[in-house]
């Protein structure tokens, strides 16, 4: 089976999920009420803070899901809730900062690296605080291994920031920080910082070793040849791929989970929408580029006018207006930045992240077709079972014996597997919904205060300004 | 179909043009008052209802009212430009041309868009058009105004028989469009003339040093203004599109929110509400800026260009004169028409000091002019800005106000 491949730690516990269920569901409406507490403090605090936020809020849901089954033995239910209080403000921290990158060479086989750096008191980091240096590729394999290990278990993996090869491009081919490729790595850079953020807030994938060790191993990482689209791995992964389409448009699983039927429409109507408003947020960071660029020129024109203007105090005014457009051209293209991270960046991230959830309910279709199969067969060994009895075949009835019973036992382990990744699922799902919300809500209201600033300076400018008009006789 | 709703701005139209406009333009002493009381668009053209109010004797009525098209306006700048008394002074630019085919086409794109859009954002889109349609149309009234009224006001133009004629005559002035063989022959005076000017600019010495400053002067200026009218014009629309797109923001929020969860439908819908606000208010400042400085420069382009034809034309009437001059000495060295050269060389020399003595005052009024609108305008456009961004400040503030209420609950 699949399990094979994957840690042996992980699969420990994805066994001993289903023992605790009351734990974990009682649990969970623990973790759901007590989310609001540490995140009203944080309401206004700067995105900077967010992984913060992110950081203890995920050593929240560390003690409920995986910790009960470490200390099942020495501390109760309602202990390991009391715990978890305290754990949540003081006692985990993982806080993970990517910054300062770093170009490696020249020409087209230069690179970036990131300098990864992590504050933490978990027990099973080495130390405290540590850094290391990966490049752009050593996320995506990280990804990689991730979402191998985990999405058939149900669980979302955080998607890695897209490839960008005319981005990537750009930045090999400029000789020193030009302004369009600095840009690009700030950018890249953000997405990087907030992917491992989010990988980092979830109690199981912080805990996975691939993770650790990108964080932690301070040496290379071996080189992640299969992210690149050319590879073997890339062309299997397409065909892979094109593979789940078809099945995904041939099978349709009925549904007997009301909960999934309509998350399933949610997921969807969520993601139309979401790719909606991001349009129009691109169309808005389009077009305020372009009030930047033209304000700039006027700024540059009204300059050239005000040279050109023999009476003195409007030549002066002309001036001064210039300079009052200049200063705001600069407030747009402060404005077009907060555009595009806040807003634009926020919908790009979540369209990535249900596709993620797109996934795992794909996962789940195909475990349930395998339970199926599994049944299927298990009724046409039956059958055959009965077909040699009724014939009298006595000879073959023991191996048929057997075949029935393995397949009993495969149609068992089917079953449990559905309902092992339905519960991870259902689990998953909320949780990314109240991160949602979250992270929507601070996003937006960074953005507002952003406007309100912006406006408050063009205030400032054009109050500068009207003395000057005044002056004019 | 989708048709704008013309009809309602004619009553709009007329409620607030008597008021404001004519106070704005000051009569020295107010004798002959003109304003543009109605105007009616159908199809391509505009039709303007010209009042008169007048205690010129030379007037049968002292109240009257007349209906007027572009043309005619324009038919008036003409013959006052083709008019050798006025060689002196600068004519007051023509209004430009009604132009409402960007508003059109956009409607056209709107209304083959109508599909891809949800109901409300649609009405919005439309809602927009019609606005930015009601300015522009209100704009080119204003202009065609503004032309009439610097007219009146100014000291030998509002005696014109011509003026007269326009504002008073009851009927069609039975101006027609130039026809093609016209509009060619026009552009190819204009080809001569700007050839002529540039031919003229650099043989022609100019003793004069106030007109060779000027000379200098005004080309550069207009070569500057020009190049702001278009880059202000430029700034304006990007800013117009940019309000647009807060539209689509708010609708696709509206949209998201009524499917979305209930803990964000009501954080979302307060959001796409403030986005609303937010798109009307710099919608205003777009058509502020516009109003209030890509038409000033405009205006001042235009008269800019006014000015160099004033100042061509001067520089013409330099080259007649010396060429009476030359003709004059060359008579007296043949001994032969001697006479006939003298009085013709008088006549030119007169006729180019009462030139140059009026040029010299057109100039400087022009100067006057400029200066007091730049401020005027500049002054209002500040002011409007700051009125605007402390209404988005304002409404950010209760906008983040009422969210992080929502937070808290």
């Amino acid at each position: 089976m699949m399990s094979g491949s994957g840690g042996d730690e992980i699969d420990l516990r994805d066994d001993n999920e289903p023992e605790t269920p009351p734990h974990s569901s009682n649990n969970y409406n623990e973790e759901q009420s007590s989310f609001h507490t540490p995140e009203e403090d944080d309401k206004g605090n700067k995105i900077a803070e967010s992984s913060e936020s992110k950081a203890t809020l995920m050593a929240t849901s560390v003690t409920t899901v995986a910790e009960p089954q470490n200390v099942k033995t020495t501390t109760t239910a309602a202990s390991a809730k009391s715990d978890q209080k305290s754990d949540a403000t003081s006692d985990h921290i993982l806080e993970i900062t990517v910054g300062e990158p770093n170009k490696i060479g020249e020409g087209m086989s230069s690179y970036v690296v990131y300098k990864i750096t992590t504050k933490t008191n978990l027990p099973y980091f080495r130390k405290n605080i540590f850094s290391v240096n990966r490049r752009f590729s050593d996320f995506l394999g990280l990804r990689d291994k991730l979402a191998e290990k985990h999405v058939h278990l149900g669980r979302i993996v955080p998607p890695a920031p897209d490839k960008d090869a005319v981005g990537t491009a750009k930045v090999k081919m400029s000789k020193d920080e030009n302004l369009s490729s600095a840009d690009f790595i700030e950018k890249r850079r953000s997405a990087l910082d907030r992917f491992i953020n989010r990988t980092a807030a979830h109690p199981v994938l912080r805990t996975d070793p691939d993770f650790r060790e990108f964080l932690e191993l301070d040496t290379d990482l071996p080189r992640a040849t299969n992210t690149s689209a050319l590879s073997g791995a890339g062309v299997r992964r397409l065909f892979n791929r094109v593979g789940d389409t078809v099945n995904k448009m041939t099978f349709k699983m009925d549904e007997s989970d009301p909960w999934f039927e309509e998350k399933q429409n949610q997921i969807e109507s969520l993601d139309q929408q979401l790719r909606k408003l991001s349009a129009s947020v691109d169309a808005l960071v389009h077009h305020r580029k372009e009030l930047t660029s033209t304000t700039g020129a006027f700024a540059k024109s009204a300059a050239m006018l005000g040279n050109s203007e023999e009476h003195t105090s409007l030549s002066c005014a002309l001036s001064q207006l210039a300079e009052t457009e200049e200063k705001i051209e600069q407030l747009y293209s402060q404005q077009v930045n907060h555009d595009s991270y806040y807003l634009g960046e926020l919908l790009k991230d979540y369209i990535a992240l249900i596709g993620a959830i797109k996934d795992v309910f794909h996962q789940r279709v195909k475990v349930f077709q395998t339970w199926q199969h599994s049944q299927q067969m298990l009724v046409k060994k039956r059958e055959q079972k009965v077909k040699l009895e009724l014939a009298g075949k006595t000879d073959k009835i023991p191996q048929a014996n057997e075949e029935v019973v393995e397949w009993e036992s495969k149609v068992n382990r089917g079953q449990e597997e559905f309902e092992n990744i339905t519960k991870t699922i259902k689990v998953e799902v909320e949780k990314f919904e109240l991160n949602r919300i979250r992270d929507f809500k601070a996003s937006i209201i960074k953005y507002m205060e952003h406007l309100l600033e912006n406006q408050q300076q063009l205030i400032k400018y054009w109050e500068a300004f009207l003395p000057e008009a005044k002056a004019i006789a | 179909m989708l048709t704008l709703h013309e009809g309602n701005e004619n009553s709009g139209l007329t409620r607030d043009t008597n008021k404001p406009r004519s106070e704005t333009i000051d009569l020295n002493d107010s004798n002959l008052l003109v304003d543009i009381s109605d105007a009616l668009s159908e199809r391509d053209k505009v039709k303007f209802t010209v009042h008169t109010k007048t205690t010129l004797s030379d007037f049968q009525k002292p109240d009257f009212s007349v209906v007027r098209q572009h043309e005619e306006f324009i038919w008036l700048h003409d013959v006052l430009e083709e008019n050798e008394d006025y060689l002196g002074y600068i004519i007051p630019p023509p209004p430009p041309r009604p132009d409402f085919d960007a508003s059109r086409e956009k409607l056209q794109k709107l209304g083959d868009g109508e599909g891809t859009m949800t109901k409300e954002e649609f009405n919005k889109m439309k809602q927009e058009l019609e606005a930015e349609y009601l300015a522009t149309f209100k704009k080119t009234v204003a202009m065609h105004e503004v032309f009439l009224q610097r007219l009146a006001a100014h000291s030998k133009f509002r005696n014109d028989q011509n003026f007269k004629i326009f504002l008073e005559y009851d009927n069609d002035l039975c101006v027609r469009g130039k026809n093609k063989k016209e509009k060619i022959a026009g552009f190819f005076n204009n080809f001569t003339r700007s050839a002529d000017d540039i031919v003229l600019s650099s043989t022609q010495k100019d003793i004069d040093e106030f007109f060779e400053h000027e000379k200098v002067f005004l080309s550069e200026y207009y070569t500057h203004i020009k190049d702001c009218t278009q880059k202000a014009d430029k700034m304006t629309r990007a800013h117009k599109n940019v309000a647009d797109c807060y539209i689509k923001i708010s609708t696709s929020m509206v949209q998201l929110a009524t499917s979305d969860s209930k803990e964000l439908e009501k954080f979302l819908g307060k959001v796409a509400d403030c986005f609303e606000k937010a798109r009307k208010i710099e919608n205003r400042v777009s058509s502020d800026e516009d109003l209030k400085l890509s038409d000033t420069l405009r205006y001042f382009m235009r008269d800019t260009a006014a000015a160099k034809d004033l100042l061509y034309r001067r520089l013409k009437c330099l080259a007649n004169y010396e060429t009476a001059n030359r003709n004059l000495e060359r008579a007296r060295a043949k001994n032969k028409d001697v006479q006939i050269m003298e009085t013709l060389q008088q006549e030119a020399c007169e006729k180019f000091e009462s030139m140059s003595k009026l040029a010299k005052q057109e100039l400087n009024d022009y100067k006057v002019r400029r200066v007091a609108a730049f401020r005027k305008n500049f002054v209002d456009l500040v002011e409007l800005e700051l009125k605007h961004a402390k209404a988005q400040v304002q409404l950010f503030k209760s906008c983040l106000s009422t969210l992080k209420d929502e937070l808290d609950q």
